[in-house]
């Protein structure tokens, strides 16, 4: 018998090793020229991103000013977070690729990036162009290509790069960057104010459902880069959006910084739905290299009776840093807050949001599941304030780890303010469990293999936040889930 | 079909099973009765394939194979089919999805085709409704917040899907009512055939009226101190188990 069992755990370890050797899929790297700066960051590399894209005083401006406030700050040291010193003159903070001459439609894209965004399943020639999704994206430091500007704009929804959004409309750039994320947030917002490279912009007009979703899709390809990009979705009046986002990076040894800055703004009536899907590479299993995924999120419901809702699926990076919070201030405005993160072998997640309630009978709810394996960490911190204006308000906050092995750890910080305010509401419910055996030999028995039992079992622990994401999204979710978990079990 | 001999077996290096025989073939229902803790579920648990039930010595063979060698989800794909004395509660995962995944992973195995979620939607609408069981309960999340007796009737449902060749029902008749046993047990008996084998494991004899044993065991102290046939249940619901006491010096001895 004992035999049998050796050659059992001989099977299951060689199973297990096969899996966790899969390869991350998406780590190749394009070879292509590309125009880069050197290493290092001064108030030059700053000037000179800024003239690389003709951009008007007032931006360089800002930039500048967020670059002399970030000198003045240091990077924050976070309990529960185990960060390898970032030389932020080691970094490269601009890479293009080389244009041959300016592009006036998509037929003119490089082969090289259109081939590297085939083989991420993002097409964006017309013909293959993903049908109800428009693209736009991102390949290091600019946005390449963005899809269905032209149909989208016909119904004055302005969907295209940040870059081209600062020339096209200054005025809507001017108004609303830096209004919910102001430049001296955070050490890394105000990093990204100073040298963001490009990103996306959206502005649905005043009553209008946008027909089809809009996506970015960000990839780091160049060694050394960090990438910094913004995207700001501004949603008018009675208007509503469905956005996704998506990303991957080549397999390196050394760590690389993405710090990006997302800002959300949405009017009276207004709606928008924000998922992610982030899949940055995460280093391998004995935790070398792999991005740092510095994030800073935020969205205002600024006019009466406005929703933001944002939903992600975090299973990449070798470090997940980001809080997508909302500021309630409308009244009867809603705020929601689906998560679900996955940690395996060395990565480290810390994430959740913050929900300010600002206005009368607003609504905030975090639904946050935290799936962690192998020696990873995984937290949940959220913070729910209520101030004294917002009377009649309520959150619901359900915070639930599944622990798949015992070297891995979970932990969650709920922060409550409440400002004199009786006629408000919190709940909190978390809980902690382990992949039970039970489960797993019930689903064993029934025929199931041991990688099947698992993803059945964690793809039940997070349903409620895989059914907020959108159909091809959320297959997509579960295929990662599986990936990401695979050997994680043990 | 099944082939217990001399099975020792150990939860936490304490001694459970102590020289188990027991031979079940093709069409025979064996009852194994007993007193609380003297082992029936770790010999359900033991033929499923559970680890940390530890088989120290003895073999068990399966139509001809030795099952120590197979996983548990291979016994299963080979139609072993095991109910629950407590069936699992798998949070968010639908119960017609989880019963379609399991029996499309056994077609596979047998090289069969995958059964098309229409085709399964109907055989398990029709199975539902011959145990009693509401429609809604596929919709519902695997055992989850189902009662006692739902989650009894809900392993049937499985055994009536998953057509296994050999099933171990433990305690599927304990938490029904009346009307409840009855229906699982048309469930059972209609699963029943000549190609089909049953160990029953229970505690009332009222079961065995509508399930008719070809045997009856006595398993006390980790292990069988009487057979017989269905008489011996009358008997034991007489007499209960002290009056075997003496017997259990004697039998099931093997090294
Ligand atoms: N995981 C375990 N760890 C330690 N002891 C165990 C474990 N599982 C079972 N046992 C012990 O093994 C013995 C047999 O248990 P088992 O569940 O097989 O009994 P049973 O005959 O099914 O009882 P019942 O009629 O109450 O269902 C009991 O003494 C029980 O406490
Ligand atoms: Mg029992």
């Amino acid at each position: 018998m004992d035999r049998n069992k050796i050659d059992k755990k001989e099977e299951e370890r060689k199973l297990f090793e096969e899996l966790e050797n899969s390869e991350y899929k998406y780590g190749f790297e394009t070879k292509i020229d590309m125009d880069t700066f050197g290493k290092g960051l001064n108030e030059d590399t700053v000037r000179l991103i800024s003239q690389k894209k003709n951009e008007p005083d007032f931006l360089l401006e800002w930039r500048l000013r967020a670059f002399r406030h970030w000198q003045t700050m240091e990077m924050p040291d976070w309990a529960h977070l185990k960060i390898n010193p970032i030389d932020f003159q080691e970094i490269v903070y601009y890479a293009a690729p080389k244009k041959k001459k300016e592009l006036t439609s998509l037929d003119e894209v490089d082969e090289e990036i259109l081939d590297t965004f085939n083989r991420l399943g993002i097409p964006l020639d017309e013909q293959k162009k993903l049908s109800g999704v428009a693209v736009d994206a991102v390949f290091d430091s600019v946005s390449v290509a963005t899809t269905f500007s032209d149909k989208l704009k016909e119904l004055g929804v302005i969907f295209c790069s940040f870059s081209e959004a600062v020339k096209t409309h200054p005025e809507l750039i001017k108004k609303y960057l830096g209004s919910v994320v102001p430049y001296r947030d955070n050490f890394f917002a105000t990093l990204n104010s100073a040298v963001f490279s490009d990103g996306t912009f959206c502005y649905i007009p005043k009553g209008v459902i946008c027909p089809m979703d809009l996506s970015s899709y960000f990839r780091i390809n160049t060694a050394n880069i960090g990438q910094f990009e913004r995207t700001l979705i501004i949603a008018e009046e009675r208007s509503s959006v469905n956005y996704l986002e998506g990303c991957t990076a080549p397999m390196r040894d050394e760590n690389q910084l993405h710090a990006a800055v997302v800002e959300l703004i949405a009017l009276d009536d207004a709606k928008i739905k924000y998922s992610t899907v982030q899949n940055w590479y995460p280093g391998d299993k004995e935790g070398k290299g792999g991005i740092y995924n510095f994030v800073t999120k935020r969205g205002i419901c600024k006019g009466d009776n406005s929703k933001i809702s944002w939903t992600q699926v975090e299973t990449g990076s070798a470090i997940t840093w980001k809080y997508p919070s909302c500021i309630l201030k409308g009244d009867n405005s809603v705020g929601e807050f689906y998560s679900v993160a996955v940690t395996n072998n060395y990565q480290q997640a810390d994430t959740g949001t913050k929900m300010i309630h600002l206005g009368k009978n607003t609504k905030s709810t975090i639904i946050s599941k935290g799936i962690s394996g192998g020696h990873s960490n995984n937290s949940y911190r959220g913070l729910v304030r209520m101030t004294n204006s917002a009377n009649n308000s309520r959150n619901f906050s359900q915070c639930d780890s599944l622990l798949l092995g015992d070297k891995c750890g979970a932990h969650t910080f709920p922060y409550l303010e409440i400002h004199k305010n009786n006629s408000s509401k919190v709940e909190h419910e978390a809980t902690t469990s382990r992949i039970g055996e039970n489960q797993l030999f019930y689903l064993q028995q029934r025929g199931l293999s041991m990688e099947d039992a698992v993803s059945m079992i964690v793809n039940g622990f997070c349903k409620e936040v895989l059914n907020e994401l959108p159909m091809e999204f959320a297959v997509e979710a579960q295929k990662l889930l599986d990936i990401s978990l695979e050997g994680s079990v043990g | 079909m099944l082939k217990i001999e001399c099975l020792n077996v150990e939860i936490d290096n304490k001694k459970i099973l102590k020289g188990i025989n027991l031979e079940v073939n093709k069409g025979e229902i064996h009852a194994i009765m007993g007193p609380n803790g003297s082992g029936k579920s770790t010999l359900t648990q033991t033929i499923a394939g559970r680890e940390e039930y530890r088989v120290t010595s003895g073999s068990i063979s399966y139509k001809g194979m030795d099952l120590m060698k197979m996983d548990p989800e291979i016994r299963a794909r080979e139609g072993i089919f095991a109910a629950f004395q407590y069936p699992i509660e798998i949070p968010g995962v639908n119960n017609a999805y989880f019963l379609r995944t399991a029996l499309n992973a056994i077609q596979k195995h047998k090289g069969l085709e995958d059964v098309d979620p229409f085709n399964f939607l109907k055989l398990i609408k029709k199975k539902m409704k011959e145990i009693g069981m509401n429609e809604d309960m596929l919709k519902r999340s695997v055992n989850e917040g189902f009662s006692g007796g739902e989650k009894k009737r809900n392993e049937i449902l499985q055994l009536s899907i998953l057509q296994p060749d050999l099933a171990v029902l433990d305690e599927t008749d304990s938490g029904l009512d009346i009307d409840a046993l009855k229906i699982v047990s048309e469930g059972v008996n209609k699963f029943h055939g000549p190609e089909k084998s049953i160990i029953l494991i229970t505690h009332y004899q009222r079961l065995l009226d509508y399930i008719k044993p070809d045997f009856v065991h006595v398993l006390s102290n980790g292990r069988i101190i009487k057979s017989g046939g269905s008489e011996l249940a009358l008997e034991l619901e007489a007499k209960g188990y002290d009056w075997l006491n003496d017997l259990s010096e004697i039998e099931g001895e093997c090294k």
